[in-house]
């Protein structure tokens, strides 16, 4: 049984009732009727404010509502006519590209550099205590707090700029409120139905930068465990074989550390996709909404257009559902073989 | 679908070193400097990255101590007179939001404990026909954006005449924390072996009794490793205080986040603000922190 954050000891896997272990406890069909009842309440309650609660979501989304206080439950003519709109809207495209972009840097910055932090820090001889305690340090801080710790950094007139200005670069970036696109793709003309650059927006670096270091110690925890589970025996096998340290860790530890890696990537994917608050203390929508996101787009239309608001919330939850559902799954399909 | 909270498993022996988070406790710890040029190499290394991590944390700290003078012209520059005089500003604006915050955390992490707690008693120690799949089906809710629910909840709370109160928070928080607490209470359970609850079974006690003799008192790691990652999430939660709270349930995210106004922005109370939120989240951290890395691994799925 392999465990993506190996800490002992390894859970015992539930046996469904067919296969009886010794570790369970043998329960009659009536105990296992009354378990059942215990947990329907919070499964009730969970399937009405999750999936219920989503159809409600979706329904608007395709309906004519746009004031809360005024709601117009007919459909919207033609069907899903919203979305239609809202995908040829500049502000949406800007939101998609952000996002896919936000996701790519971050989850390389974090993931990479949890797993070099933890390389590093599991071999190091004095305080690994205190350098693990370090990096996991801004998890415990609320994306609030971390927004505006480097929103100052950040600042334009006083923050890094100040470095870049006294090693000779004259004209350092505005950061989040600069409008430039890195490696711009195409040029829109407004006329077609792109409306952005695709590029890399350097007013979101500052942005990812902070998310980055927030979570790189979620990485570097889940790559410690990882290290920890790798048996000693294995790495002592190879050095007695002859092995160097890059052979050992290119063929034993990084195989070793590939359901720490799928762990990290979905949940920070996740983390990623649903970014908010971090946005929303840094920068808001930004020129020409260049910082712009999902999330706070959907916060906008909510005053104004329930319709909006709900289609971009569906379209948001779909591409978290693609990334989630197949690791839970996965797990769950795990779970029925042990 | 395993957490592996490592520290909360009664299984395990009391180490003679103490354990530390990330359960790396395996060799003992040796405080030996550097043997080879390679291992100063290493500690260099963590050295400086660590110093690199912390820019933001001193950046925080010595803004917030910069006092009435206002912020530094530059960031990184340590303030010529520190006061705490900043401190005064953000604790007037905050206090009131702080309180808020200490009243939503609190009951909704101690509810949706208990939930969890008896959820995944029952799931750890008498599946049925598909707990399973029906346990995958509850966890989706931990993952799902909650602007794609926004809208209901809303309207569900004003049926009830509970929108923008604290009251309601707590209810929201509570119902969205059932399936992580869920599957921390399930995987610590787990651990936990069933002969106990076999024995206690065949001196007919019942699913209940079972639970409050057996499973209660040998519970508190998984309610402390649940608790701290509920108060933290809870603590820090932004959006449904943004978007379902009024001005007077705000809690102290969303009052530190109005702190940045739309023209300028006073740094030094900014920042103090900035401490005055992160202070309690941090301390549970650093007093609980083996417990809090629990919590942290409690989404990792198998």
């Amino acid at each position: 049984m392999t465990t993506s954050t190996a800490l002992p000891p390894a859970p015992v896997p539930p046996v469904s009732p067919g296969q009886r272990s010794k570790k369970q406890v043998p329960h009659n069909v009536r105990t296992s009727r009354r378990a059942a009842w215990i947990f329907a309440p919070s499964l009730l309650v969970s399937f009405v404010f999750v999936y219920v609660f989503i159809g409600i979501t979706v329904y608007i989304s395709l309906s004519n509502w746009k004031i809360g206080t005024s709601p117009d439950l007919t459909l919207r003519q033609p069907f899903g006519g919203t979305y239609g709109e809202i995908i040829q809207e500049q502000r949406f495209q800007a939101d998609i590209r952000n996002v896919v972009i936000f996701t790519i840097i971050f989850l390389v910055l974090a993931i990479f550099g949890g797993l070099i932090a933890a390389l590093f820090i599991h071999h190091v001889s004095v305080g690994k205590g205190l350098f693990r305690t370090v990096f996991l340090l801004p998890y415990a801080l609320s994306f609030i707090v971390t927004g505006v710790a480097w929103r100052w950094i950040f600042s334009p007139s006083t923050g890094v700029n100040e470095i870049l200005r006294s090693i000779g670069i004259e004209n350092p970036p505005g950061w989040t409120t600069d409008t430039t696109i890195l490696g711009a793709l195409n040029d829109p003309s407004g006329t077609d139905f792109l409306k952005v650059q695709f590029g890399i927006p350097v007013a979101l670096l500052p942005i990812i930068f902070a998310a980055a270091w927030q979570l790189v110690g979620f990485a570097m925890a889940m790559y410690l465990a990882g290290l920890a589970s790798i048996p000693e025996e294995h790495l002592e096998a190879a050095s007695v074989d002859g092995a160097n340290t890059w052979q050992r860790l290119r063929h034993i530890v990084l195989p070793q550390l590939w359901p720490s890696t799928i762990t990290c990537f979905v949940l920070l994917l996740h983390v990623a996709l649903k970014i908010f608050d971090l946005v929303v203390a840094m920068s808001g929508s930004g020129p020409g909404f260049v910082t712009d996101v999902p999330g706070i787009y959907i916060y906008n239309y909510l005053t104004s257009r329930y319709d909006k608001a709900s289609a971009m919330a569906i379209i948001l939850l779909l591409l978290t559902l693609a990334v989630i559902v197949p690791y839970l799954i996965r797990g769950y399909r795990k779970e029925r073989k042990a | 679908m395993a957490v592996e909270t490592l520290e909360a498993s009664p299984s395990q022996p009391t180490p003679a070193t103490r354990r530390r988070p990330g359960g790396l406790a395996r060799k003992p710890r040796s405080w030996s400097l550097p043997k080879s040029l390679g291992g100063w190499i290493v500690l260099a290394v963590c050295a400086i990255a660590t110093l690199g991590m912390l820019v933001p944390v001193y950046v925080i700290i010595t803004t917030a101590l910069s006092g009435s003078t206002g912020a530094p012209n530059f960031f990184l520059a340590f303030p010529d007179a520190p006061s705490l005089d900043a401190f005064k500003g953000a604790w007037t604006k905050l206090h009131g939001s702080l309180i808020n915050s200490l009243q939503i955390t609190i009951p909704a992490a101690l509810i949706s404990c208990l939930l969890g707690s008896i959820n995944g008693y029952v799931l750890a120690k008498f599946p049925f026909r598909g707990s399973n799949a029906l346990f995958t089906v509850l966890l989706v809710g931990m993952f799902i954006p909650f602007q794609a629910v926004i809208i209901p909840v809303f309207q569900f709370l004003n049926m009830l005449h509970l929108q923008g109160s604290i009251f309601g928070l707590i209810v929201v928080h509570v119902i969205y924390g059932i399936p992580i607490t869920t599957l921390i209470f399930r995987n610590y359970y787990e651990g936990i072996p069933s002969a106990i609850v076999e024995a206690a079974s065949i001196d007919g006690a019942g699913i209940w009794k079972t639970y409050l003799r057996v499973m209660i008192p040998l519970s508190a790691p998984g309610f402390v490793v649940a608790g701290i990652f509920q108060c933290t999430n809870i603590w820090n939660d932004f959006l449904f205080g943004f978007i379902l709270a009024s001005p007077a349930a705000w809690p102290a995210t969303v009052t530190l986040n109005n702190l940045i106004g739309t023209t300028t922005v006073d740094y030094s109370e900014l920042m103090a603000g900035a401490v005055l939120v992160a202070l309690p989240t941090v301390v549970l951290y650093l007093v609980l922190g083996k417990f809090f890395v629990g919590g942290l691994t409690a989404g990792a799925v198998k």
